[in-house]
């Protein structure tokens, strides 16, 4: 049996098996709470996987590898700042946001501001933000299919972005959160042991040394010691150097302000179980991260990464699966296919999960901030909030589907970065000095988001990614005056600044007075939402 | 609890402002904060050493420590070590010092609550 027919055959199970126990929640949700926040009856080992599962994305299991087996150890700074990222997430955002919000991240806004202008401000970064992200996934997931199955058709390409369009409308529309989050869990596990299995075998043809492992992978990249040194990358003028930091700001201030994980914290019962969800998290992820470095260096050991090869010509996307296919004992062998198989599955499920999550926040945050308390002010029923946030669903998939398809060109990594950039810069400030600051009010909140927004979408409008750059988005003109392809430097303080400037100008003593009650209910869960009882 | 037509979603029930004024919270307050902030401005500093160490002390971090492992690969190795090692203290801390006053906090509140129901009976 072929990889590719192998491959076929273990996607199609782990298909079969997230539809089964999609139907299987769909027949135990009922309101608005089992549908946002999946009843918040998961225990905080569950939603740590859950928030594994919706965080480690194609983007980091196929992108780090591969940056790693490219440039070496520059392609580590991606690890260090997507987990020490979560120390903001557990420390300042995730206890207080369980205690003060219900469903999405607009709810600790409106909790002391003027609900309309803050949730319609919160819907649109959070659109955005989930937008670019789900853009990155379903890219992943086009190019993923014609690497491995060694077709370059734009017929196949598009077929695959609908089909995982369509499932991941299905797992949101009929699962709502609890079956996107037993979704998630899967996917989480079955990341798990198939890294853990490479990592394994990779460190076996190196006697478990990995000094060993190291000198074979700078020696096979014909780069010699720079390659495990700082610098291979982002190491060769003053704006690259600013560059590398810029990103790592963005990296370590991003991930507390992605809405796809915000929400997350909403599905536990207590405040103490989210503090759980995320040390649980921080464990999974940050094993998963030390894995890369095997992942990574083992590919630069032991495949070609020539200028010509099929991991350098992939970006970096393939090592991963081409380095299990050579530790199963390499291509046409029974166990090299089998375990490329594998891993192509493993990344499939994990396209699959994440995307599953994002079109739910998305969604979530169109039926609950916009519909229901924006435009009918509070007075929708559960079900028609329900119904709306399912239509939602459909139209926002529909919308990412038309999107990928002729985004293919944009890279995977550069999408990710600007989604941590725009959460970093619209969300971040606003949900800290919410929490934080006593004074802050209605048009620094909205400053803060908008500010945040426009500075980050006009810095990358003006950099050298979209005009001018050697891989721009255009080319022929170049209209681009800002030098760093990461605006994360300029714009985070400018999310800040506007939200302070916002807040200076106008007074709204309800917002203040009402801060109390926010700060106690945030810190001690008095009158926070609980979990349904079935 | 939410207004239909409010401006914000808060409940204005008295108890709140009674906890807030509260001794007992300010404490737990004082714990909370005494140990998130300075331990975020550490990790916060800690990861940006490494950058900018990783960007400008190129010699530095190239130093050889054990066979081809050098001081940039500890060092990025020790912010997975920090890492964890915030997360656990942190979850102790809050575990024995900020959780059961929290819950005498969140307490008072169940029996306010509970009072004014059976008022309203």
């Amino acid at each position: 049996m072929s990889s590719e027919t192998l491959t076929a055959v273990l996607f199609v199970t782990v298909v079969l098996i997230t539809v089964a126990i999609t139907f299987w929640a769909s027949r135990q949700s009922s309101g608005t709470t089992d549908f946002y926040a999946g009843g918040r009856q998961f225990s905080g080992f569950q939603n740590g996987m859950a928030v594994s599962g919706d965080y480690m994305s194609a983007a980091s299991f196929l992108g780090i590898s591969g940056l790693i087996a490219l440039n070496g150890y520059d392609g580590f700074l991606y690890s260090i700042g997507f987990l020490v990222a979560w120390l903001v997430a557990l420390l300042l955002v995730a206890e207080l946001l369980r205690n003060s919000g219900r469903y999405t991240m607009a709810d600790q806004l409106a909790y002391r501001m003027k609900q309309r202008p803050v949730r319609t401000a919160a819907a649109t970064s959070t659109v955005v933000v989930s937008v670019f992200y789900l853009l990155a996934q379903m890219v992943g997931a086009g190019a993923l299919v014609t690497l491995l199955l060694n077709v370059e058709s734009e017929t196949l390409k598009a077929l695959v972005i609908v089909g995982v369009g369509i499932l991941m409308i299905f797992y949101v529309t009929v699962g709502g959160m609890k079956g996107t989050t037993y979704v998630q869990i899967v996917k989480a596990v079955l990341l798990m042991v198939g890294t853990v299995l490479i990592t394994i075998l990779v460190l076996a043809k190196f006697h478990f040394n990995l000094s060993e492992l190291l000198g074979a992978a700078s020696q096979n990249s014909g780069k010699g010691d720079a390659f495990l040194q700082p610098g291979l990358k982002y190491g060769i003028d003053l704006t690259s150097r600013l560059d590398f930091v810029s990103l790592g700001i963005a990296l370590v201030l991003g991930t507390a302000g992605l809405p796809h994980i915000l929400i997350r914290f909403y599905t536990v019962p207590t405040a103490k179980a989210a503090r759980t969800s995320v040390m649980w998290a921080i464990g999974l992820i940050g094993s998963f991260y030390l894995m890369t470095l095997a992942l990574g260096f083992g590919a630069a050991a032991l495949l070609d990464t020539g200028p010509d090869s099929k991991v350098a010509t992939s970006g970096g996307n393939l090592a991963s699966p081409l380095l299990a296919e050579a530790v199963g004992g390499g291509a046409g062998t029974l166990g090299g296919a089998v375990l490329l198989a594998l891993i192509s599955a493993v990344a499939f499920a994990t396209i699959l999960a994440v995307v599953a999550g994002l079109t739910l926040t998305s969604a979530s945050s169109v039926a609950h901030d916009l519909y229901a308390n924006v435009w009918k002010k509070g007075t929708a029923s559960e079900k028609d909030e329900v119904r709306v946030a399912r239509v939602a669903a459909f139209v926002i998939g529909g919308i990412a589907i038309a999107l990928a398809i002729p985004a293919q060109k944009l890279n995977i990594a550069f999408l990710v970065a600007l989604a941590f950039a725009v959460a970093a810069s619209a969300n971040l400030p606003s949900i800290l000095f919410n929490l934080f600051w006593r004074r802050f009010n209605t048009r620094g909140a909205t400053w803060a988001i908008y500010g945040g927004l426009l500075t980050c979408l006009v810095l990358v409008a003006s950099s050298p990614v979209v005009s001018g750059g050697p891989t721009a988005l255009f080319t022929g003109h170049d209209w681009s005056w800002f030098p760093l392809a990461n605006p994360g430097i300029v714009s985070i303080p400018a999310g800040f600044f506007f939200g302070w400037l916002g807040t200076v100008t106008s007074s709204d003593p309800a917002a203040e007075a009402a801060y109390d009650e926010l700060e106690v209910r945030s810190l001690t869960g008095a009158g926070a939402e609980t979990a349904t009882q079935h | 609890m939410s207004e239909p037509n409010g401006v914000h979603q808060s409940s204005a029930h008295p108890i709140y402002a009674e906890l807030h004024e509260s001794d007992d919270f300010e404490e737990l307050r004082r714990r909370y904060r005494g140990f998130v902030l300075p331990a975020t401005a550490a990790f916060l500093a800690w990861y940006l050493l490494y950058v900018i160490m990783s960007n400008w002390a190129h010699d530095f971090m190239s130093i050889k420590v054990v066979g081809n492992i050098n001081v940039a690969l500890v060092f990025g190795l020790l912010q997975f070590v920090s890492t964890f090692l915030i997360a656990w203290l942190y979850g102790r801390h809050m575990n024995r010092n900020v959780d059961p006053l929290a819950r005498e906090l969140a307490a008072r509140y169940d029996e306010a609550i509970r009072t004014d129901r059976e008022g309203e009976r």
